[in-house]
């Protein structure tokens, strides 16, 4: 028997499908050229008309964003600048597929070199419009797939997903693709289960599949014990999911009426796009990695980014964290290579270590914070010392804005708890205004089992009674002395952590968009 | 002499002059008998106001600060509905961001 091989991926929609794989990147009908170069062009045109008709008929049929990025196809099609290139290659030589071909992908190569994520997402709409003139063009007006089948490629077009009939089940899988595509916006609003990023298998991936997109992996050639044990999972998701939809729209709250706060931590500014704020209490976290990508982000983008999520989220906070690069979350030109980067320079450590990079950031923290009510924290504070330095220095930069007359607002300044040091000796943090429990880290820091090593994956326990007394300590020390304590890490949005979370005395939990519902839910159980 | 007409806006829609609102920006633009153009900087490139393969590969960002011009019949007019539409948010503001 082979083995049994599963690829691990990024969830961009939960849920679980089983299924056939369909190749998505499976070769095309093949095109028959014509005779002369002016019924290539017919030819062409007549192919593009066609994409047209068929797009505007799926327009009527399609609602909100569906029908928006329709209507960005039809738009892009009836720009004769789209096509002006293919045209002027028929006219010197060239089949009308091929042509089209060549010019789109020009058009294509544009957009994928984009530095912004919007644009180069862009290149997926671009690759669906080329495909859909090609098939018009081989009269292959898409390839019959087999009920709940497993859409499996590179990439997939927006269009291709909502031609897709998916009332019998299915799922999508891509060795490529971004949580943040069209197509993962739609296929969460669908409630299709999705995940991205899978990479490139050993062996052809083909046959029958179990889709988790719960965790994001896909398991290919499953045996019967995987199969058994994937439909439990899978129906004990959508059990949890019903009836967590009932408590998505309520404030959360235990058994016994003791009301908790539900956060929501975001990574990218357009992850708020998905999320109704009256569904959560604010931003617990977001993170600021995301800016520090391929180049250093400057101030304006960084201010822009802020703004967005503190406009979204009206009055409710929004706990922005300066960047925490460094660790598992390496980013060129900015943090070092050290042999146990988890202990190194990471979190506020590198910041205080870059001030040129870390002012940038605090400047545009300073101008954002009068579009909202927003909070910063610092990561991996180990010593007051290290907040303090990072407080002085939005003073500085407060008094520098003051004095050219820049509008801006100092936020109140919190820190992780993450670092051992900060759980054991709160007390010694005199004048921070929050407390937020960071409780990956702080977990991997107390059991001392890195949390990208799968062989002590088992140590890692949020549940573990050390992490916990410390957990619990941080919140009496909190509600003693009128500081606010929150947890932003996994566990919050773990319905099997929550109780424990709950009993340890917290009454502020910040999960994943995803958990939001199944998190309030988890809640409602507690007894306390 | 045909008449011109030249503005500029700050682009304050959330993630720049992408798909939604460049659809409906050239839409607008095609109502008019004035060669419309973009810009990102007041030096040019120039671009086509009127076709949505050269808007959008403009990639103007939230925050741009786009130039727009016009030549010909209505060029003023062509100018004031298009800094407009870019003032209104494009129509969409804060609702879209909650349903998207």
């Amino acid at each position: 028997m082979p083995a049994p091989l599963r690829l691990q991926g990024i969830c961009a929609s939960a849920g679980y499908a089983e299924g056939p794989l369909f190749d998505l990147d499976r070769p095309s009908a093949v095109y028959a050229s014509q005779a002369s170069a002016a019924e290539e062009k017919v030819a062409l045109a007549a192919a593009i008309g066609k994409a047209v008709s068929r797009l505007t008929a799926m327009v009527d049929a399609a609602d909100g964003d569906a029908a928006d990025i329709l209507e960005f196809h039809i738009a892009m099609l009836e720009d004769a600048a789209l096509s002006a290139p293919a045209f002027a290659s028929i006219g010197s030589g060239l089949p009308a597929d091929l042509a089209w071909r060549q010019a789109l992908d020009a058009e294509i190569a544009g957009y994928e070199a984009s530095d912004q994520d919007y644009f180069r997402a862009r290149a997926a709409d671009l690759r669906d419009i080329r495909d859909q003139v090609l098939r018009a063009l081989t009269d292959d007006g898409g390839s019959a797939v087999a009920a709940g089948a497993i859409l499996y490629g590179d990439d997939i077009a927006p269009t291709r997903f909502l031609e897709t009939d998916w009332s019998a089940g299915g799922g999508i899988a891509l060795k490529a693709g971004s949580a943040a595509s069209h197509v993962a916006m739609l296929a969460r609003a669908r409630g299709v289960p999705m995940v991205v990023g899978l990479g490139e298998p050993a062996k052809t991936a083909e046959g029958f599949v179990l889709l988790d997109a719960e965790h994001g992996t896909i398991a290919l050639a499953p045996s019967p014990t995987e199969i058994e044990a994937f439909r439990l999972s899978s129906s004990s998701f959508a059990a949890r999911q019903g009836k967590a939809q009932a408590f998505l729209a309520k404030p959360a709250a235990t058994r016994a009426g003791t009301a908790v706060r539900v956060q929501v931590n975001i990574a990218y500014p357009s992850d708020v796009d998905g999320i109704d704020v009256s569904t959560c209490d604010g931003v617990g976290l977001m993170r600021t990695e995301f800016l520090f990508g391929k180049t250093l982000p400057d101030e304006e983008t960084q201010y822009h980014a802020y703004r967005k999520v503190l406009e979204w989220a009206g009055e409710k906070p929004v706990t922005i964290r300066t960047v925490d690069a460094g660790g598992d979350k390496p980013v060129p030109g900015f943090t070092v290579a050290e042999t146990n980067p988890f202990l190194g320079l990471r979190g506020i450590r590198l910041s205080l270590a870059r001030l040129d990079i870390f002012r940038i950031q605090i400047r545009a923290l300073l101008r954002a914070a009068i579009h909202g009510n927003l909070k910063v924290m610092f990561p991996m504070i180990a010593t007051p010392d290290e907040y303090e330095r990072a407080a002085a220095l939005f003073a500085e930069e407060q008094a520098a804005l003051a004095a050219r007359g820049v509008a801006h607002k100092m936020p109140p300044l919190g820190i992780m708890v993450e670092v051992p040091s900060v759980a054991i000796a709160p007390e010694a943090f005199d004048g921070v205004a929050f407390f937020s429990i960071g409780s990956n880290d702080l977990t991997q820091y107390v059991m001392a089992a890195a949390r990208d090593n799968a062989a002590v994956a088992h140590l890692n326990s949020v549940r573990h009674p050390a992490v916990l007394r410390l957990i619990g300590s941080v919140a009496a020390f909190g509600q003693e002395n009128g500081v606010p304590v929150s947890l932003c890490g996994d566990a919050g949005g773990d319905p099997a952590s929550i109780p424990a979370l709950i009993e340890a005395g917290l009454r502020d939990l910040s999960v994943a968009p995803a958990q939001l519902a199944m998190a309030k839910a988890a809640i409602a159980e507690v007894p306390v | 002499m045909s008449a011109t007409a030249e503005a500029t806006i700050l682009i304050t829609h959330a993630v720049g002059l992408h798909a939604r609102p460049s659809v409906k920006f050239t839409k607008l633009a095609k109502t008019f008998a004035a060669d419309v153009e973009i810009a990102l900087a007041a030096n040019g490139p120039w671009f086509d106001a009127k076709s949505i393969v050269k808007v959008m590969a403009a990639k103007a960002p939230k925050g741009t600060v786009l130039h727009i011009r016009a030549s010909g019949d209505g060029a003023k007019d062509a100018v004031e509905a298009l800094v407009d539409l870019v003032r209104r948010d494009f129509d969409e503001g804060a609702d879209h961001a909650r349903t998207a």
